[in-house]
């Protein structure tokens, strides 16, 4: 199976710009708005999508990142995975309205987790979730608020997102499922 | 099955990993919810077949933040005053259902014997065992010199410490020595010489007689305590005479360079190998290991019971 280029570099742009927009319009305005990324690559987007809500608000939304390792439910199936980076603006996430912010948003799993991660932080008014690719096969009740684009795709494909931050190149990739399950 | 008996089964990668999950790990003594679920539903065991105060309490701790369950043995009061041997308290504690025992023994090896004997499936820590390691000391050393020396990032290449004092009784300086090493630090010994371990030539490490030539050229000073319950002959004339020559004082302290670090593992014979204006200043970072040591501990429980592969060294 060919490797598909589904999003390049421009298409990423205009992708996390109608996002930002998105957020911005459910939310009526930046108050109260709070991005956690999940790292590895929910980071940076989450970066991206608070400097252009910069430049159409003016305002500076809190970024952070939250690691769900520890919460994983599959803690001791998988191994012991090295650990991301838990970052919590200053202020904390109480009656803020949190939106997580991941690349690929897949079984659902990884974003029970960082909900868990959410509690044990604080109570947040609302949390709503950004991803830049939904390719399905759900297998948790859970879905996003908003999504980059929808990439129907079977079991045996991977998705990659590639990020300048991350991996040098902005782009999203489809392919084959690699052996080391990257 | 995987175990962590000795800081020299560790390759570089892993003890920075080892280092940067605790780092990660030490965060959550911020938050208002100080605990992770990550090991629930699991058991781990602190067997302590020796005195303890700081690593049992640290281990529990650490246990307990990743709401594991713990149970904790002590010999004494135990059936081990009945005569009941390692491997009977240990098979006691699998079919209670611990899945990691933290193993604190007065005989060197105790911890390989229990993670190899076959008499167990659970996980071994070695917590100290007799004169050989004591492994998460070192890592929480490691980390301690790593987050005021270098940033709290990567390795410890080019660090020069120094370790002092009873080198020859010192699980602590064996497993310092070669983990240090492992993470790029130039290890010095000093002690008198009765107390220099025989075969000392072959580790990885300079030793020195005389602590005054090596204190201005250290980034970080160890000093070990003086163990008197294993003092069992004449290894030096009076403890002033050993205190004149290789105590940490003043005096001492101010010939270190402006950035150096004094570092002890406790516990202190203040007025013995460190005085206690040291011990108290600035440059001591005594509490600092303590604190570490839970994150140190909690990295390794999380690496040890989480991992089916092999994130941490086999036991050979």
């Amino acid at each position: 199976m060919p490797v598909a280029r589904v999003l390049d570099a421009a298409d990423l742009t205009r992708v996390v710009g109608r996002i930002s927009h998105e957020i911005l319009e459910k939310s009526h305005g930046p108050n109260d708005l709070i991005l956690l990324g999940v790292p590895r690559r929910g980071v940076p987007l989450a970066q991206r999508i608070a400097e252009r809500m910069h430049s159409i608000e003016g305002v500076n939304v809190p970024v952070g990142s939250l690691d769900v390792t520890m919460y994983r439910d599959d803690i001791g199936l998988r191994g012991a995975r090295p650990l991301g980076t838990t970052d919590v603006p200053l202020g904390g996430i109480d009656d803020r309205i949190v939106v997580l912010v991941d690349d690929v948003l897949f079984s659902g799993r990884t974003i029970r987790a960082a909900l868990d991660a959410l509690n044990d932080i604080g109570r947040p008014r609302a949390v709503r979730l950004a991803v830049l690719i939904d390719r399905g096969h759900r297998e948790l009740p859970i879905r996003a608020d908003h999504v980059g684009k929808n990439i129907p795709t079977s079991r045996t494909e991977d998705v990659r997102v590639h990020l300048v931050e991350t991996d040098g190149v902005d782009e999203v990739l489809l392919g084959p499922v690699e052996e080391d399950g990257a | 099955m995987r175990h962590l008996l000795s800081a020299s089964d560790l390759d570089r990668d892993q003890a920075v990993m080892l280092l940067d999950t605790a780092a990660e790990l030490a965060s959550v003594t911020d938050r208002a919810v100080k605990k992770l679920p990550t090991l629930r539903g699991r058991t781990v065991a602190n067997l302590f077949f020796e005195d303890s105060t700081r690593t049992r309490l640290s281990f529990e701790a650490a246990a307990k933040r990743l709401s594991a369950d713990v149970i904790t043995f002590t010999a004494k009061g135990s059936s081990v005053s009945k005569g009941e041997s390692l491997k009977d308290t240990a098979l006691t504690l699998e079919a209670m259902g611990a899945q990691a025992i933290v193993l604190r023994h007065h005989a060197s090896g105790a911890a390989q014997r229990l993670a190899e004997s076959g008499w167990i499936e659970a996980s071994v820590v070695n917590a100290g065992d007799g004169t050989h390691e004591h492994p998460t000391q070192a890592l929480l050393d490691a980390f301690t010199m790593r987050q005021h020396l270098r940033g709290g990032e990567g390795d410890l290449s080019g660090l020069r410490v120094v370790i002092v004092g009873d080198i020859l009784h010192s699980r602590v300086a064996r497993s310092n020595v070669w983990l240090l090493r492992t993470l790029g630090a130039q290890v010095t010994l000093v002690a008198p010489p009765t107390l220099v371990p025989f075969g000392v030539e072959s580790w990885p490490c300079a030793v020195s007689y005389d602590l005054d030539d090596v204190l201005p050229e250290a980034d970080a000073v160890m000093m070990l305590r003086v163990q008197a319950e294993r003092m069992t002959a004449a290894y030096f004339p009076s403890a002033h005479e050993y205190s004149r020559r290789y105590g940490l004082d003043a005096a001492r302290a101010s010939a270190l360079s402006e950035h150096a670090v004094v570092l002890h593992p406790g516990p202190m014979n203040r007025g013995m190998e460190i005085t206690a204006d040291v011990a108290d200043s600035p440059r001591s970072l005594v509490v600092d290991q303590v604190a570490n040591g839970v994150s140190v501990r909690m990295a390794v429980l999380y690496h040890v019971l989480a991992d089916p592969g092999s994130a941490l060294g086999e036991g050979i």
